[in-house]
């Protein structure tokens, strides 16, 4: 839980859709893991997706930029339709920057190529360019003097934040979080946490899984609840932690805030 | 537990203890000896025993190797010098059967008045080899690399200057068809072209189109017939050609193991089984006599390189499999980063799952390198005198009837400077990519 002190006026949301969902199935073989989800994020919007493990909102994010392929109705990204064309695939990809739960940098490569090699060979940004911008992003996550080493000589909260940066250096227009603290020690959880507050600040788009709730009250524009492939209840955090409409969510919000 | 007292469980340590050396018996000379030859009473009685083995063993081998005979004309002579010099009980190793012919051990039947050629082809496979195998060089050495393939080969078979140039414009019609396909007719198309219309070139045109050149500039060498070919330079002939190309066709085949397009997968795994589940040396008969039998009457395909194809082929299925065990070890999170960063296939295996894949097989990949080298000694069978074959020729020979060990030592110890250098390089290689705890 950050306790940063964030300056919610700062926080602005568009009129513009960024992501639409409309009727959209998915099914794991005969699981049916996203039943008829419909969502409308709007450019600037910071929306918090909770639920219990196994709910879908992991999968739920991961069909925004087609780790996985949904089956029935439709999800469009900055007015670009997700089918089987594979040049529309990597134009979102290239747009939605993606942070995991599990950092999933390159451990071949180091921090700075890391960072480098999305806008040199995606984006064709020449090599001295993408460099720049590269140390511009990891200043912004505080690390610039770690640009030179590998990522096994990083810690979690270091290597989550340089995922950040890596997302952040293809100038994403939408940054997905599929639990990006919880495969953190809870020292650490407060340095990235901090860098996504910043990130929101500045007015990205930004959908994010977590159990951090104090990072949902305090940046969320929206809090999604999931559970059993359903969108349960949606509100703003405020109305969502103090009045809860769902016994489902008053049950799963007295086990995460009981203790 | 020092500083707490039983009777409370209370306790606040007022100073940080500081840093102190290790006790002087668990470090340097004493240190090693203590924790590897006498770390317990059983370990300290195993190293006196094994010693004692060793000595023994030398103490009966050592005398045999330098009681011995480096000039003489026959075995026989061999063993009436060492006689001489050492008494009549001594028996010791007659070297002079080497140094007779260390020569055609090396290079077989080659013209000796033409043996710079192979010296020096190898000598630039060598200068191709370095800068792929050590980054650290100038990488306008890369430039070798491109050459080496194609002037190695003319140089030890010699001929016309053209033919290596009409092959080497196969791979050129390739790239080109690449570069013009792909982006009319998509990258699939594109790819299947680029492989196809090089191998039609080759097998179709390349030959005339040689020859044809040849009697407009006639410019070339002596030619040297495969049959002359035989000693090491065929072993490394066979063995680099195939370690070379059982690479990249490995990669590709592991790559198609695991496509999601079902007839590639099902062709890659059908070649894969098919290859590893017949032993070599029926491959090389088949080489040798039946694949005559289906090439059009006439047709002089050369029994080297049908054994290099065969080989190569043998050694690919095996490459293939070690990379997938690479492939297989990788997370699924780094496809997925790749995949999310907006990295095509091809961009994504290159810069991201082959890089870390490989070096994960590394040991696994010397290994199937170290065993193909190993292998062309199979080559004997089918009547090619390399080290092995040639070895018999000598053995047939009256002045050498019955001499054994002294050859097979020789050749032996030849294998293993090749494969203990590829083991040290794989090690090397090894600890150059680990970027863990550096």
């Amino acid at each position: 839980m950050s306790d940063t002190a964030i300056d919610r006026s700062r926080l602005t949301v568009s009129d513009e859709v960024a992501i639409q969902i409309l009727g959209m199935n998915k099914w794991y073989g005969a699981f049916h893991v996203l039943r008829d989800i419909n969502l409308t994020i709007n450019k600037g919007e910071r929306i918090v997706v909770c639920g219990p493990s196994g709910s879908g909102k992991s999968t739920l994010i991961r069909c925004i930029n087609r780790l996985e392929e949904h089956q029935s109705g439709k999800i469009i990204v900055d007015g670009i339709e997700l089918t089987n064309d594979l040049k529309h695939i990597d134009q979102v990809r290239s747009e939605v920057g993606m942070v995991f739960q599990h950092f999933n940098l390159f451990p071949h490569l180091t921090i700075l190529e890391n960072c480098t090699l999305a806008p040199i060979w995606v984006r064709k940004v020449p090599r001295k360019e993408a460099v720049e911008t590269a140390m511009y992003y990891l200043e912004k996550v505080k690390i610039p003097e770690q640009a030179n080493k590998y990522p096994g000589q990083l810690s979690g909260g270091q290597q989550q934040r340089v995922a950040i940066a890596r997302s952040l250096c293809m100038r994403p227009n939408i940054m997905l979080f599929d639990e990006p603290t919880s495969a953190l020690d809870p020292e650490m959880i407060k340095e990235v946490l901090d860098t996504m507050i910043q990130l929101a600040e500045e007015g990205m788009t930004m959908i994010c899984v977590t159990h951090e709730m104090g990072f949902a009250r305090q940046v969320a524009n929206r809090v999604i609840f999931m559970d059993q492939g359903q969108v349960v209840e949606q509100n703003e955090p405020e109305a969502f932690f103090n009045n809860p409409r769902s016994d489902r969510t008053k049950l799963f919000l007295s086990q995460i805030l009981g203790h | 537990m020092s500083g707490t007292h039983a009777h409370s469980a209370a306790f606040v340590r007022d100073a940080m203890l500081p840093q102190e050396p290790p006790p002087a018996t668990s470090v340097g000379a004493l240190g090693w000896l203590r924790q590897n030859l006498f770390s317990s009473w059983l370990n300290a009685i195993l190293t006196v025993l094994s010693l004692a083995l060793i000595g023994y063993v030398l103490a009966a081998i050592l005398p045999w190797i330098f009681q011995s005979s480096w000039s003489a004309g026959s075995l026989a002579e061999c063993r009436d010098q060492i006689k001489a010099a050492y008494g009549s009980e001594a028996s010791g190793a007659c070297w002079a059967v080497i140094r007779e012919r260390w020569l055609q051990l090396i290079f077989g039947f080659y013209p000796s008045e033409l043996y710079w050629r192979p010296i020096l082809g190898f000598a630039l496979a060598l200068a191709g080899m370095a800068p792929v195998l050590f980054t650290g060089l100038p990488r306008k050495m890369l430039y070798l690399s491109l050459a080496a393939p194609f002037v190695v080969p003319w140089l030890l078979w010699g001929g016309t200057v053209w033919l290596p140039v009409s092959v080497a414009l196969g791979f050129v019609l390739g790239y080109a068809a690449q570069r013009i396909v792909a982006p009319l007719a998509g990258g699939l198309l594109g790819a299947v072209v680029a492989g196809l219309l090089p191998v039609l070139w080759w097998f179709l045109l390349a030959g005339p189109f040689a020859t044809l050149l040849h009697q407009i500039g006639p410019l070339g060498i002596e030619p040297v017939s495969s049959r002359n070919f035989g000693g090491f330079m065929l072993s490394i002939t066979i063995g680099l050609t195939a370690i070379a190309l059982s690479l990249p066709i490995g990669v590709l085949l592991a790559l198609g193991r695991q496509s999601d397009l079902f007839i590639l997968r099902a062709i890659c795994v059908g070649f894969i089984e098919l290859i590893r589940g017949v032993p070599l040396i029926t491959l090389l008969f088949v080489a040798s006599l039946l694949l005559n039998y289906f090439m059009p009457p006439g047709t002089n395909f050369d029994i080297i390189l049908r054994v290099i194809i065969m080989v190569t082929l043998f050694a690919s299925a095996y490459m293939a499999e070690v990379i997938r065990g690479g492939l297989a070890a990788l997370p699924k999170g780094q496809y997925e980063a790749a995949d999310a960063l907006g990295l095509d296939y091809w961009k994504a295996q290159r810069l991201v799952v082959m890089p870390q894949a490989l070096k994960i097989s590394i040991p696994g990949i010397v290994s199937t390198f170290i065993g193909v080298f190993k292998d062309t000694t199979l080559v004997s069978i089918i009547g090619l005198l390399d080290p092995v074959g040639f070895s018999n020729s000598i053995r047939a020979d009256v002045n050498w009837n019955g001499i054994v060990w002294e050859l097979y030592g020789f050749i032996a110890l030849m294998f293993f400077v090749f494969c203990f250098s590829m083991s040290r390089y794989s090690m090397y290689l090894e600890r150059k990519l680990r970027t863990e705890h550096r």
